[in-house]
């Protein structure tokens, strides 16, 4: 229960469901922040109190399980990492993988609970392959994406309660059962990085090297503060100082951490229609070498892309129908059929 | 049935405490007025006062009653020491497993006041180094403003040799206060014979109100106040007196120390009956402060190897039993309990241990029901902790 309106209602719906319920809130800072600060991060002491109404309203045991070693290991130390590579991460789906669907579940399950509930917005459905990962049915707020990072077995171990609900119609069902989370804005951004900075974050601890900024044929045209904070298909911020003969903006193409190079062409030039992943992770059968229709996602509220798809000498590989612009290696590809999720795997190479 | 082994926390109120309480509560008057109704205030918190002081073997006018334990510590502590800076004397000496009521008020006083702070170490079953002692005042004594080291600790129960620390301490005329919130009606305690200069008590660890305290501070000694306002209390400690939590102090007082013995004498088989059980089913586990010399008969302070307090909290907590572990940081995460480390543990034993305290109400079925889920517990919490 991260204090927000989600868990709030899952956990009641929970209950309702006649499963026994303890809300457990995760500590995952070992120095929280006492209050929030916009919308930013979910772990602050203020946090930690709403969760604590909310369970208080819902009528179950609370509790504050630490994990901030888990997360700072599983979590934080690997998006420094990827950065550091050059790769662009997303944390939430490490949380799930690492954190909310492993170290919280394999611990709950030991203490001979059944399962983890989350608000996310998703749908489990029991079908021959076992408990597999849908859509939510309010696509605009479906987060299958950032679980799609987990195995058939964590998603036994799942419950999520709201999937079947538009997310304005859980506010008003929290807003009935009087928990007062009910009008509480949606959290954004990292929830580690508090101050929404994400680049002045990343520059504290990895330093801010100087480094050329330069186009397709090598010439600098221009310089930075550290390649990582750089992420494929930016265009704002470069501050070139040569510009483009025909004045037309140019885009980060490509991050080369061990030169601490940026490189930088046309808009054309981001264009790829394929990518590799690897570490991929099935929420069922395994994807096979042979060709399969269905559509894969690069972004956690990106749209559903069409294309064709294999797993062929331990790397899921997709064709897209249409060229896409820019995509940045770290992100997690989530491959669907309709829309269940089929897998996923960590974007390492994209080719035009 | 629910099981309440966390009294050391705080412990039911006894009736008589709650009769005096509520009789109290429909009573009109301040009782610093000088009417008929103010008198009649004054006149019940005058004789709870003196019954206050029979039993812990003080001087009526040497009770000052605080909104709680943690006030009056902060009182003695910060009073004590500044009312000797001004002579030159900056040392504050503590022991290292003082309550945060005594730990954080000495870190203020060394962040903001000047204060260099001295922990006295404990030995392995929690009792204070007195060599320490010895050694820092025969150096050093004519520096040390205050020495404060608690009666009995809240976490193991383990009484310390507080008469020695007086004997050491007088030698260099160096004031000691001593936090007995635990110790209350519980052991013998008096003030007098002890030769203390201060001492503290906390109404609700012995079957008394909330939001009630008691410094007792010798007389003739003036000290700085922190709440300056109305002069109630020697001008050290003003507001309004709080008569109905005062009467139903003074009245749980008198019930605990009156029936401490027979209390204790069926707590003690209460708690051997209990770790022999525990001891059976769960070989590993052992006692801390177990050889120590003195103990409270309420206290089991046990370390269950391969386990996380928090896990074991939860699980008994859904089994109904209340039981507690070190203290919650501002986050309300278990944090290793500083007491345990001081004995020697490392983070992960002291992270692996529980405290279960014994109090008035607690039966041998209590003990029985506990003792009845505790292998279960125990696999469970161990089985979380592999993950």
């Amino acid at each position: 229960m991260s204090g927000g309106v989600d868990s709030a209602v899952a956990a009641a719906r929970a209950v309702e469901a006649g499963h026994d319920v303890v809300g457990v809130h995760l500590a995952l800072s070992s120095n929280p922040q006492k209050y929030r600060s916009g919308a930013r991060g979910c772990c602050t002491i203020e946090d930690s109190h709403d969760a604590r109404r909310a369970a208080d309203v819902v009528g179950i045991p609370f509790y504050i399980w630490d994990m901030a070693e888990e997360f700072h290991a599983g979590v934080v130390e690997n998006f420094l990492a990827e950065y550091a590579a050059g790769r662009t991460p997303n944390p939430c789906l490490r949380c799930n993988e690492k954190i909310k669907f492993a170290a919280v579940l394999d611990r709950a399950r030991a203490m001979g609970f059944d399962g983890v509930v989350t608000g996310h917005y998703a749908i489990t459905k029991e079908g021959p392959m076992g408990k597999t990962l849908h859509r939510a049915v309010d696509i605009s707020k479906d987060q299958s994406y950032v679980l799609g990072v987990l195995t058939i077995e964590q998603i036994a171990g799942a419950i999520f309660p709201l999937g079947d609900t538009p997310k304005v119609d859980i506010r008003k069902e929290a807003a009935a059962r009087g928990l007062s989370v009910a009008n509480k804005p949606d959290s954004h951004d990292i929830c580690f990085v508090p101050s929404g900075d994400n680049a002045g974050w990343l520059h504290d601890r990895l330093g801010s090297e100087v480094g050329p900024i330069v186009d397709q044929n090598g010439i600098q045209v221009g310089q930075h503060r550290g390649a990582y904070t750089y992420t494929i298909g930016q265009r704002k911020g470069l501050n070139l100082s040569v510009p483009t003969a025909d004045g037309s903006p140019r885009f980060v193409l490509k991050i080369e951490p061990t030169t601490n190079t940026v490189v930088v062409g046309s808009r054309e030039d981001l264009a790829i229609t394929t990518m590799y992943g690897e570490n991929p992770v099935w929420c069922g059968p395994a994807v096979t070498s042979m060709d399969q229709r269905g559509y894969v996602q690069i972004r956690a509220h990106g749209s559903a892309l069409a294309c064709t798809y294999r797993y062929e000498k331990n790397q899921l590989i997709a064709v897209l129908d249409e060229p896409l612009l820019g995509l940045a290696t770290g992100q997690a590809m989530v491959i669907y059929e309709g829309d269940r999720v089929v897998g996923s795997a960590t974007v390492c190479e994209t080719s035009a | 049935m629910s099981v309440y082994l966390d009294h050391a926390a705080t412990t039911p109120m006894v009736d008589s405490a709650i009769r005096a309480m509520t009789e109290q509560l429909g009573k009109l008057g301040n009782p610093s007025s000088l009417h008929a109704e103010g008198r009649s205030g004054r006149k019940d918190i005058e004789e709870a006062r003196e019954q206050i002081a029979a039993l812990v073997d003080c001087q009526p006018s040497e009770i000052i009653f605080t909104g709680s334990g943690t006030e009056a510590n902060n009182t003695a502590l910060k009073g004590l020491y500044w009312s000797r800076k001004t002579a030159g004397k900056n040392v504050v000496v503590i022991s290292a497993i003082e309550h945060h009521a005594i730990l954080d008020p000495a870190q203020w006083l060394h962040d903001h006041e000047g204060a260099e702070v001295v922990t006295i170490g404990v030995d392995a079953d929690g009792v204070i180094d007195l060599a320490q002692l010895r050694e820092l005042i025969a150096i050093r004594g004519n520096e040390v403003a205050v020495i404060s080291i608690m009666h009995a600790n809240n976490e193991t129960g383990v009484v310390q040799p507080i008469a020695q620390v007086v004997e050491l301490a007088n030698a260099a005329s160096i004031p000691v206060h001593s936090d007995c919130v635990q110790s209350f009606g519980k052991v013998p305690l008096s003030f007098r014979e002890l030769g203390l200069t201060a001492l503290t008590l906390s109404g609700h660890k012995f079957g008394g109100p909330l939001g009630i305290g008691v410094l007792v501070l010798r007389r003739g000694l003036e000290i700085p106040a922190l709440l300056h306002g109305g002069g109630q209390e020697r001008e050290i400690r003003s507001g309004t007196f709080n008569a109905p939590a005062i009467v139903a102090f003074a009245a749980a007082a008198q019930n605990a120390v009156s029936r401490m013995q027979e209390r204790n004498e069926w707590m003690m088989t209460l708690r051997e009956d209990f770790i022999r059980g525990l001891l059976a089913d769960v070989p590993d586990a052992y006692i801390n402060g177990a050889m120590a010399q003195e103990r409270l008969a309420g206290i089991v302070n046990v370390t269950f190897p391969g386990t996380e307090s928090d896990t074991l909290l939860l699980l008994f907590d859904a089994e109904g039993i209340s039981c507690s572990a070190g203290s919650a940081c501002s986050a309300g995460v278990q944090r290793p309990s500083h007491v345990l480390l001081a004995m020697g543990h490392d983070d992960v034993s002291a992270r692996s241990s529980l405290r279960f305290s014994l109090g008035w109400t607690t039966t041998g079925e209590d003990i029985d029901r506990v003792l009845g889920v505790l292998p279960q517990v125990i696999e469970r919490a161990r089985a979380a902790n592999l993950r």
